[in-house]
């Protein structure tokens, strides 16, 4: 189980040692593949376009500010960033409260009918969320939800919450049950515990549930693209699609507006990549 | 019910009820007390789990009720739909070579997935798992593809492929000019294009899964093996590899569900008019061109209620067969 692992895992029983020549040939190559198209995109936003289109591998020289100040100052990066926020810290809170709550009551509650509440969460796992996204609009149009946050965060926090009640379950079982007979002693209902106890405890889970749900809305696309019309509400996603097919001969300025848009999800990663990494990993354990 | 060591607490309505003789005013109190509490009980439990499985049910379930619904019918989305044309929609995406296409598609990313992804993430797993000196930095290197938003991942190498780019200009500097082609353009290469960019999308994410199924082989079984004289490659091969099997068909069932439904990337990276040939188009593309921008509704919900079924059974087949026994039965909920 997740929990048990994180604990027990040995940290550094024996110091790291350098590889063999041939490892690091190997691993070097591997990252190479992985980032240099990466790095070439932010490179290539310091050139210009016809130097580009010369010498399409080439360094730039000199350094061009130009196309990250242009779409800094002059495109609708800003607001996408803004709507991109707003949707993914909406959708992370909501998940994070709703898979809480459900959590604790198919971890700590004794009661006909939860493991069938648990298989009803879990079947969300198979359900291919692209099949249902026609519909899925048409619902919201109905509503009159399209064209709002809402439209994007309420279906996001519904396909998010199977995998944040998976990851969340077995972290909120293992709490000992004497924590619990304790804080009843102390008069603290079951509400209490879960709000006392259980929450700081498990907030590591939780971090790593919120995470996921960050990054999973945070560069989702088809759902804004189908739901979000209007261009004032677009996000990230879509705003870099907009941009790379209305300049289509500005190399240089789509190079520059996709590093942009990539920087928050790297800076992100490296900042969270534990709980990344780890929740993906416990997932599965779990 | 299952009882497990948790809350201790009357269980359900029958037990709640006094067992014992109703003597004493005292029982009889701590009777509805009881009650008063399992009517507690039940209120938080309500109280609790409605709002995840309203939301749950709202924008995940009733969804593809109405897909199934709307899929009988021809309609332009204007409107209740009133054409009722029974299985129509149905057959003639059957007949649609573009949707047959997308499917031939979709089997060549699923299946080309699981067989290129899989090997290049267990050796670059095992490689990762060895200790050295700056391991920790590679991982990270090796995991930003997976992170980075699939649309950017699309204009990205969109950018890097077109003709005469970056990639034509490196492979004729090493000398290989005549491997270049007209990457996203040429009807016959474009689908093996874009499966190369899925797999270096997404070899991330089985070597994260790989490398959390390594971290779990106990380091007893290795030094054992190392100390019986067994190489670093037969330790791999007759000790760790084995026990990796259930990350691996977890992973396996994950890759599957997501190569069914890919759309993103596709979308993103290859043109409209060759997805509209059919050569790049998914069932998940080949849904929303029809069925959104095309405004053919009754159309596009058969395809995803065609997807989904799709989707669906390969999804239990596989948990039927492969799965059974590593999720424990998480999904079945037969396990418990």
């Amino acid at each position: 189980m997740a929990v048990n692992s994180a604990l027990s895992r040995p940290t550094g029983r024996r110091p790291a040692s350098w590889g063999t020549p041939l490892t690091y040939a190997l691993a070097l190559a591997v990252a190479a593949v992985s980032i240099a198209p990466v790095i070439y995109v932010i490179v290539g936003g310091f050139r210009t376009t016809p130097q580009i289109v010369a010498d399409p591998a080439g360094l730039p020289d000199p350094i061009v500010w130009d196309n990250y100040a242009r779409v800094l100052t002059q495109s609708n990066f800003w607001q996408q960033a803004f709507n991109s926020a707003v949707i993914a810290l909406g959708t992370t809170l909501a998940v994070v409260v709703l898979g809480l709550a459900a959590a604790f009551v198919l971890a700590r509650y004794t009661f006909r009918g939860r493991e069938g509440l648990y298989t009803f969460f879990t079947l969300g796992l198979l359900f291919p969320a692209g099949a249902a996204i026609l519909p899925l609009y048409l619902m919201l149009r109905d509503l009159n939800l399209v064209n709002s946050y809402y439209a994007v965060i309420l279906p996001q926090v519904a396909f998010s919450l199977p995998l944040t009640i998976v990851i969340l379950r077995p972290f909120l079982s293992a709490i000992p049950r004497e924590l619990e007979d304790a804080a009843a002693i102390d008069g603290a209902s079951r509400l209490g515990f879960l709000w006392r106890v259980a929450m700081p405890l498990s907030r590591p889970a939780l971090v790593t549930v919120g995470v996921l749900a960050f990054v999973a809305s945070w560069n989702a696309f088809l759902l804004p693209l189908l739901v979000l019309g209007d261009v004032n509400l677009h996000t990230l996603p879509l705003g870099v699609q907009n941009f790379s097919s209305q300049y289509t001969t500005d190399t240089a300025g789509v190079l520059a507006f996709t590093s942009l848009a990539m920087l928050p999800a790297l800076l992100f990663f490296t900042l969270a990549e534990k709980q990344i990494v780890g929740g993906l990993q416990g997932a599965v354990k779990g | 019910m299952t009882s497990t060591n948790q809350i201790r607490m009357p269980a359900g309505g029958a037990s709640a009820s006094p067992a014992g003789p109703r003597t004493t005013g005292r029982a009889a109190a701590h009777a509805s007390a009881r009650r008063a509490e399992t009517r507690r009980k039940w209120y938080e439990i309500i109280g609790l789990t409605t709002p995840a499985v309203l939301i749950y049910v709202m924008f995940v379930l009733v969804p593809m009720g109405f897909a199934v619904y709307y899929s009988l019918f021809r309609w332009r989305g204007v409107g209740p739909p009133t054409e009722f044309v029974g299985l129509r929609n149905y057959t003639l995406a059957f007949q649609d070579p573009i949707f047959l296409d997308a499917l031939r598609n979709n089997a060549i990313i699923v299946f080309g997935s699981l067989l290129i992804q899989g090997p290049i993430a267990l050796g670059i797993a095992l490689l990762l798992n060895r200790r050295f000196r700056g391991r920790a930095v590679f991982r990270l290197l090796v995991f930003v593809p997976y992170v980075l938003a699939e649309v950017t991942v699309g204009i990205m190498w969109k950018l890097l492929l077109t003709g005469d780019g970056t990639v034509d200009a490196l492979l004729r500097s090493l000398g290989l000019g005549g491997l270049v082609q007209a990457w996203l353009a040429d009807l016959d290469v474009v689908i093996w294009t874009l499966l190369a960019v899925l797999t270096w999308k997404y070899v991330g994410f089985a070597i994260i899964l790989l490398l959390a199924g390594l971290s779990n082989v106990p380091d007893e079984l290795t030094e054992a093996a190392a100390i019986d004289g067994a190489s670093w490659w037969q330790i791999q091969r007759h000790v760790t590899i084995p026990l990796l099997g259930p990350t691996i068909r977890i992973w396996m069932f994950l890759s599957m569900i997501g190569s069914l439904q890919v759309f993103d990337i596709i979308w993103v990276t290859s043109v409209p008019a060759v997805r509209s040939l059919g050569a790049s188009a998914t069932m998940a593309t080949y849904m929303v061109d029809n069925g959104f921008f095309a405004r053919l509704w009754g159309y596009g919900n058969a395809v995803a209620v065609i997807l989904f079924a799709i989707s669906f059974v390969a999804a239990l087949l596989f948990q039927r067969f492969l799965l059974r026994r590593d999720i424990a039965g998480a999904i079945t909920g037969k396990a418990k």
